[in-house]
This record gives structure tokens, sequence and C-alpha cells, in this order.
């Protein structure tokens, strides 16, 4: 490990690392987000292969199971044991995890989609339209969002199309308002002009010459937003009005395991840390993804 | 600067008036109120009766009319009665005020007591082991969700140590300050404050990092001052103004972050109040509580555009 090389060397000067140094492991692993890819991946083929790989049906109750310790103490089946009323731990994690995959794939993509377009027409078209996304952006912004969802979850009921629609409404603004900025810069640009002397439609001139140089900006934003997402939609089935039990979500597994914490800490804490290493290797994701294609973004960290 | 003032509080306002609007429209989407009251052809009820009822409670206006007549009960403080106990929501409200607001004062002094200095030192002695430390304390809060920090905060200090209490505020006749009392507080604020001395650690950080890069703070060291003045004198002092106006948005994000440490600890708070209602379907707490948070978050929002604009010339007023 070449933690001291790295501590002895002055702020300003980073030297560049020598042949040795750069095929040690820490180097490697500063380098390049292996560790979180490699959760994530995990994370997806669990999310897609849940009724494959889980060894258990997630909300199959079985009462002589019921807060079974982990690995298989108790005679139970159980790997990381039983719930309160003997649901396997391990399996519910499992499962869990496509709730937090659906956020990403149904709830990020609908909001780029969105915020894209909406990000689109304000930067190019400007004037009153710009003015009125941009304003509809702020106030926006101006919400305690998770307050105003919470009450909108239990006046529709706590169900899986109620939070993804929830999350749909978190997600768009922070594309519009980066896609917009980026858009103000690429359509002064020469070759912009250039295609509109040429005689090129609108439409053509949006999505063959100013899209493209948003799709840096657009793909940062999306591995920086994701992580809080994820975190939303853990929050608010944690208080009760997200993914309706006994579906299992890693937001609810949480908080039916709260009051167990005593006598079988698992329930909580399991769900809890596979929540919380999705979002962290997000985050490392999203960190390194901004430095490598957008260092500019870097305020936004 | 006048006038950017004056843009940002139209801004609040209009954000308070869709909170509003949005909070009015979904308490009508929940269904008809006239349905909680009477149910026509059900009960003996007749339409005639049902048609007094509507009359009586105002359902007989057009929406606009019950919206501002709803808007100008709740500016004026009155939330209407809660369903579970019937008491006044404003009275519940402003008893549960008082342990919310400790808690939030506390994290927030935590997360500047430990985001700021820990921000400059990792700053300083940047690639260091202190600074991967800090970093990792940063990263760690800000992946960490809170519900996860209390629960693990719980079953170490709690239930494996023994250390902390959990469950209540706390004993009610003696003072905050004292022990007894105290010891309550300590793990409800750390989980709250970990998430924005996270943010605080990291922008101070840059900052810092910034200013300690620039040209007069090279001369201050090559004209031998000390670095310890050099760093708190000359750099700390202009690095400072960016993560203490974000610090107000900071505690903006205690409005979200309190409802969630206040169901875990079963702090006796506004946020615990809200997130009861929301197990007994108790409409008028809810949205009240939800309208008052908001406000709350508005206006700290406000607060720090304010700060920004008095602290820092250079800002556009656009």
């Amino acid at each position: 490990m070449n933690v001291q090389q790295t501590s002895t060397a002055s702020p300003a000067a980073q030297t560049a690392p020598t042949p040795q140094q750069r095929l040690t492991l820490w180097y490697i692993l500063r380098r390049w987000p292996i560790l979180p890819v490699l959760l994530l991946g995990l994370l997806v083929t669990l999310g897609l292969g849940a009724d494959w790989i889980a060894p258990n049906d997630p909300i199959d109750q079985s009462l002589p199971d019921r807060n079974a310790r982990p690995l298989f103490q108790d005679d139970s089946p159980y790997l990381l044991g039983g719930d309160h009323v003997g649901r396997d731990v391990l399996s519910r994690v499992i499962h869990g995890a496509r709730v937090s995959l659906s956020v990403m794939a149904v709830a990020l993509s609908a909001g780029m989609l969105i915020g894209t377009g909406l990000g689109l027409l304000a930067g190019y078209a400007g004037g009153l339209v710009d003015e009125v996304i941009t304003r509809i952006v702020d106030i926006w912004m101006g919400f305690p969002f998770l307050l105003l969802a919470l009450v909108a979850a239990i006046i529709f009921g706590a169900s899986f199309s109620t939070i993804m629609v929830l999350m749909i409404l978190v997600a768009w603004v922070s594309f519009v308002r980066n896609v917009r900025a980026d858009v103000l810069v690429l359509k002064e640009s020469n070759f912009v002009a250039f295609a509109k002397i040429s005689g090129a439609s609108t439409t053509r001139i949006l999505a063959r010459h100013i899209f493209p140089g948003t799709v840096g900006t657009i793909t940062v934003i999306a591995s920086l937003s994701v992580g809080n997402l994820i975190l939303y939609e853990a929050t608010l089935s944690f208080l009760g009005a997200g993914i309706p039990s006994p579906t299992p979500s890693w937001g609810n597994m949480v908080a039916e395991g709260r009051d167990y914490l005593q006598t079988a800490w698992w329930t909580s804490v399991i769900p809890g840390t596979a929540l919380f290493l999705t979002v962290m290797s997000l985050n490392f994701f999203g960190d390194w993804l901004r430095d490598r294609l957008d260092p500019r973004l870097r305020q936004l960290g | 600067m006048r006038r950017y003032l004056i843009r940002k509080l139209i801004f609040a306002i209009i954000t308070l008036i869709v909170a509003t609007i949005f909070v009015f429209a979904l308490s009508r989407m929940a269904g008809d109120p006239l349905l909680l009251f009477a149910k026509p052809g059900g009960y003996g009820m007749s339409q005639e009766r049902v048609d007094q009822l509507s009359q009586k409670l105002g359902l007989d206006k057009p929406l606009i009319v019950q919206y501002l007549v709803w808007l100008g009960r709740v500016v004026t403080g009155d939330f209407g009665e809660t369903i579970v106990s019937e008491t006044s929501v404003s009275k519940l409200i402003w008893e549960r005020a008082a342990p919310t607001l400790q808690l939030a004062v506390a994290s927030f002094i935590l997360s500047i007591l430990m985001g700021v200095p820990l921000g400059v030192l990792s700053a300083v002695k940047r690639g260091s082991m202190s600074d991967y430390v800090s970093r990792t304390i940063a990263l760690v809060g800000q992946a960490a969700p809170i519900f996860w920090v209390c629960i693990m905060a719980i079953l170490l200090f709690a239930v494996t140590l023994d250390w902390l209490p959990v469950g209540t505020a706390g004993p009610d006749d003696v003072p905050f300050w004292t022990w007894a009392k105290f010891k309550y507080l300590i793990m409800p604020a750390f989980a709250l404050g970990w998430g924005p001395a996270a943010a605080l650690l990291r922008l101070t950080r840059s900052a810092m990092l910034e200013v300690l890069d620039s040209e007069y703070v090279t001369l201050a060291r090559a004209k031998g001052t000390n670095y310890n003045v050099v760093i708190w004198k000359h750099a700390f002092r202009n690095a400072i103004l960016q993560p203490l106006t974000t610090s107000a948005i900071v505690l903006a994000s205690f409005v979200t972050g309190a409802v969630v440490v206040e169901r875990i600890f079963a702090w006796p708070g506004v946020g615990q109040l809200m997130t009861d209602a929301v197990w007994n379907n108790d409409f008028p707490t809810l949205t009240s509580t939800v309208l008052v948070f908001t406000a709350v978050f508005v206006g700290t929002n406000f607060l720090a555009d304010m700060l920004y604009g008095v602290l820092n010339p250079v800002i556009r007023y656009d």
C-alpha cells in the first residue's frame, strides 16, 4: 500500500505515479470505481433475477422461524435470519433490490426525459418560454418535496405506481437546470449558426447538433441524482407512505424491524446496510463519472 | 441589492401560495368533505338536510371561494381540529414546537462544529490520513439514510453499550442542559446533524482549497507569516463565506430529516405529530403540519438568500 507516499506529497505538486505505483491495489481502487461497479452489478443481477436467486418466498410467513437468528441458528432454514413473522430476510432483501432498481429504471429515465426536453426547450426557445419554465423549476426546488409526497401518498394510497409518479416529480428538475445551462452556451456556437444557415429545421438542430452536446451533463446528473432518489423512496417507505407491506422494500423492512431492535437486530440492520451500500456505490460512481466527463459540474457536489 | 431581496421575497411568497393550493387540492382529491359528515341516502338524511349542512360548511360556494376561506383561516393559525382527539391542531403544533426546535438547534450547532473544522483540516492537510478520514466521514454522511444512522446508533449506544437512553425527550421537569435530559438529545442530534455536517465539510474543503491556492496566501507565506495565522486569518475568513451561507440551506434540510429522526426516537416534536397523522389517517393534522414545515423550509431558504446577498457583494442581482 502506498498510503505513505501520497501523504508526504505536497498539496500543490501531485506527482505522476511511478509504474510500480500504478500496479498497487490501492492505486487501482482509487482510480477506477471497481468496488462500486461490482456492487451495482450485484444489485442489478439480484433485482432482475430475484425470482430465481432468492432461496425462499419473500412473503411466505412461517411462525416457528419468527425472529430466527442468522446463519441457520435456531434450526431455521434462513441464512440471514427471519423477521418478526418468520419471513426470510435474505429473500426479502433480494426482492427489495427490485424496488430500488425500478426507481432507477422508471423514475430516473422518465424524469430524465421530461427534464431534458424542458431544458432543451427553455434554453433554445428563450424569452417567455424560458422564463416560465425556469420559474416553475425555482418554485419546485423551494418545496420540501418529501413532505408533500407524504400527503400525496396518503391520499392516493401508498402503492408502487404512486411512488413512481412521485419519484418522477422529484427527478425532473435538476435536469432542466443543467441542460438549459448547456444549451445556452451551445446555441451561440458556430456549428449551430452554420446549421441554421444551411437551412436545418429547429427540430434537427436540437436533435442533431445541440442534444449531443448535453449528453455528458445528462449522464452526470443522472448518476448523481439516482442515489438521492433511492433514498427518497426508502424514506417514504420507511414512513409508511411508500411501497406497502408485505411487498418487501428496504425502507419498509427497516421500519418493520425497528421494533425488534433489541431482540432481532438483523431484520432492520441488513436491509438498511444494503441501502447504504447501494447509495454509497452510486455516489462514488457518480463522482467518478463527473470527474471524467464534466469536471465543471464539481460545484454540485 | 434591494431588488434582489424583493425578488427573492416574492418568490418565497409564490412558493408558499403554490404549496397551499397543492395541499388544498390534494385534500379535496381525498374525497368530498361532506361525506365525512353525511352520506346522502344513508343515516336517514334527507337531501334537504344535506344541502343545509353543505351550506353551513360553506361547501356550496365555488371552489376558489372555499380555498380563500380556508387560506384565511390557515394564515390566522386556525388549522381546525384533529380527527383523533378533536383538539385544536394549532395548539398541538404549538406544544410540540419546542422539542423540535431544540433538536434542530442542537443538530445545527453540531453540524457546524463537525463540518467546518474538519473541512479546514482536510483542505490544509490535503492527501494526508486526516484528509481521508474527514472525507470518509463526509462520504458516509451523505450516503447513509438517516434512519439507518439512527438504527445503528441505537444498536451500538443503547442496546449494546447501554450508554444512552432512547424513547422520549427525557424527563420534563429538568432543564435540557442537565445530563439527565441532555443524554436523550445526543443520538437524535447526531443522526440529524451528520448529513448536513458532511455537506458543510465538503463545501468548506473545496472553498479552502481554492483560497489556499490563491496568490495572496502565497504572498503571506512568502513574507514568513506564521502558517496558522495564514490559515485562520487570511484563508479561512474568505473561504468560510460560502459554507456559512449554505448552512442556512442546510438548516432547511432538517425539516425532512426531523420527521424521520423524531419517528425513530419517539421524540415528541412536530415531526412525530406528522407521522402519527400518517398512520392515523388524520388528515387535518397532516396537512397543517406539512404546511407549517413548508413555511419553515421556505422561510429558511429565504434567509439563506438574504444572508448570501448581504455577505457576498459580488453576487449577480439578476
